[in-house]
């Protein structure tokens, strides 16, 4: 089963591209928020892509119901092919991409909190509490401003975590955060409107703090919770990754198989 | 990132940069005149020819660049300054504040080497903020409180520059970098002062770091209550950025 349209070919961003035209033009947009005058326009900006994007989710969704019309709409499944496309393309393919990733982290600290792992006191549960209420605001932002250019929901596969492990759970956490960041360290540059810039990085130093928290719990009192395996002791940079990287690394935690390509600009 | 770095930045969202730089220079003379300046040894600031040549762009990368560089200067010296003091910070405080001194001096000199001659000088410091904190050295306490302060507005103003970085992609991207790196520092310190990590409502202190992090108007959206989540989660999710002028206002009294 797939939920790929008809030519089986991609369900990707060019296609938003091409049903409307988004403005391409960074520059004239980051110059025009700036000031308090632009403030203004740059929401009208940011409404006019929500826009674009929602009438353009709603041709494709015809789409999917004129190939199969047994696909679940808003869940994907097993075996279901999700391609971002050229993730650069368009800012909707990079936020669909954050919106897959904060899925992913979501539903593990959903996991975590249904059943914690054996030994779990109370400071640690805290944490893991905030954190996850975090990833679901998170989650829930970015579906709510792709709206029905949102891609499925997806379904996890934790199947390597034992949640009942502490080491496995603190590990894994550690893991994904730093995977989280690294993501968005990597995207950033790819992203056209200065509002969702700045909401990406809204985001990304928050799961910077919840690396480093995890990582205390971990590995306490050292130096791990920016640890030379996650900042390059020479330059003091924090890991970036490519869409193509990163996408590599979580893939085997979901069901679907998400694809998506590098972006150019 | 370098020199001739910012200069490929500017040659792809202006394919015309050597031809606005000839009314200057030559091209050859200017190039020559980049591998002096990369060289440390520029006759003329960087930053100011390359402004006559190339006027808004290049001098937006000179600023946030001198502006993040004024930030780490005034980190890697408290730091550098406290290690080398009598301030007692037992062993997990001398693992942290190690680590975290190693970063920040490397941010200092990535910063230097990608300004070249346009880099401004470090100013000299006085950490007690005019004797707002005049322990600052000699007790633990006093000293974190100060570096949570210095770390959490880090944050802010990284995240308050990135926009105008976005037609120099390669400059965000090091942006980014350093900008994480500042929030891991931040959490580890609110940590060792028994504080979240993350920073819920406005509450910290000094009032000025924290003003505005109790937003939860995100993206045009509010997220107070999005998906069950109550203000105190929903605003820690969410890192506000500060203006400039905010985070100046903020560091100036740390300067002599």
């Amino acid at each position: 089963m797939s939920i790929l349209p008809m030519n089986g070919g991609k369900l990707n961003f060019y296609f938003f591209g091409s049903m409307e035209k988004l403005p391409k033009d960074t520059t004239d947009i980051s110059q025009l928020l700036t000031g308090k005058e632009s403030a203004a326009l740059g929401r009208r900006v940011f409404l006019r892509y929500l826009g674009a994007t929602a009438a353009a989710g709603v041709a494709l969704s015809a789409c999917h119901n004129e190939i199969d019309d047994t696909v679940a709409r808003g869940a994907g499944r097993a075996g279901d092919v999700i391609d971002l496309g050229d993730i650069g393309y368009s800012d909707v393919g990079v936020l669909n991409y954050a919106y897959a990733l904060e899925q992913l982290e979501a539903a593990f600290y959903t996991q975590v909190m249904m059943t914690p792992y054996s030994g779990i006191n109370g400071y640690e549960l805290a944490q893991l509490r905030d954190i996850r209420d975090h990833e679901i605001s998170h989650r829930e932002l970015f579906k709510a401003a792709l709206g029905s250019a949102a891609i499925p929901g997806l379904t996890p596969n934790f199947s390597s975590i034992n949640f009942g492990s502490r080491a496995s759970v603190l590990g894994t956490a550690r893991v994904f955060e730093a995977i989280g960041v690294s993501a968005y360290n990597g995207a950033g540059n790819l992203i056209k409107n200065g509002d969702y810039l700045l909401l990406a990085g809204k985001i990304v130093s928050v799961e910077a703090r919840h690396t480093a928290i995890i990582s205390e719990m971990l590995n306490p009192m050292t130096s791990s919770f920016a640890g030379n395996d996650i900042v390059a002791p020479s330059t003091g940079l924090g890991e970036a990754r490519t869409p193509e990287e990163v996408l590599t690394l979580v893939r085997p935690f979901v069901q679907e198989t998400i694809n998506g390509k590098n972006a150019r600009r | 990132m370098n020199l001739q770095n910012i200069l490929s930045e500017i040659e792809k969202v202006d394919a015309d940069v050597y031809e606005r730089i000839d009314h200057v220079s030559r091209r050859h003379v200017f190039h020559n005149f980049l591998k002096k300046a990369a060289a440390g040894i520029a006759p003329v600031a960087f930053g100011a020819v390359l402004n006559k040549a190339y006027g808004q762009g290049m001098a937006t990368v000179v600023d946030v660049l001198n502006f993040a560089l004024t930030l780490e200067y005034l980190e890697a010296e408290f730091y550098n300054r406290a290690l080398s003091s009598s301030l007692v910070m037992g062993n997990e405080g001398q693992m942290t504040f190690q680590q975290i001194a190693l970063h920040e001096n490397a941010h200092v000199a990535l910063l230097r080497s990608a300004l070249g001659g346009a880099a401004i000088s470090k100013p000299n410091f006085d950490f007690t903020a005019k004797g707002s904190f005049p322990d600052v050295f000699s007790n633990y306490r006093t000293f974190l409180a100060v570096s949570q302060a210095l770390e959490d507005t880090g944050v802010r103003a990284y995240k308050g520059q990135a926009g105008r970085l976005i037609p120099f992609p390669d400059v965000l991207k090091t942006a980014l970098q350093i900008h994480s790196v500042e929030a891991l520092h931040a959490a580890k310190v609110r940590y060792l002062n028994g504080n979240k990590g993350w920073i819920t409502g406005n509450t910290g202190f000094p009032g000025a770091v924290y003003a505005g992090e109790d937003n939860t108007s995100q993206g045009g959206a509010s997220v107070n209550g999005l998906g069950g989540i109550g203000f105190g989660p929903a605003s820690e999710a969410y890192d506000e950025p500060l203006s400039k002028e905010a985070v100046l206002a903020i560091a100036t009294p740390f300067l002599a």
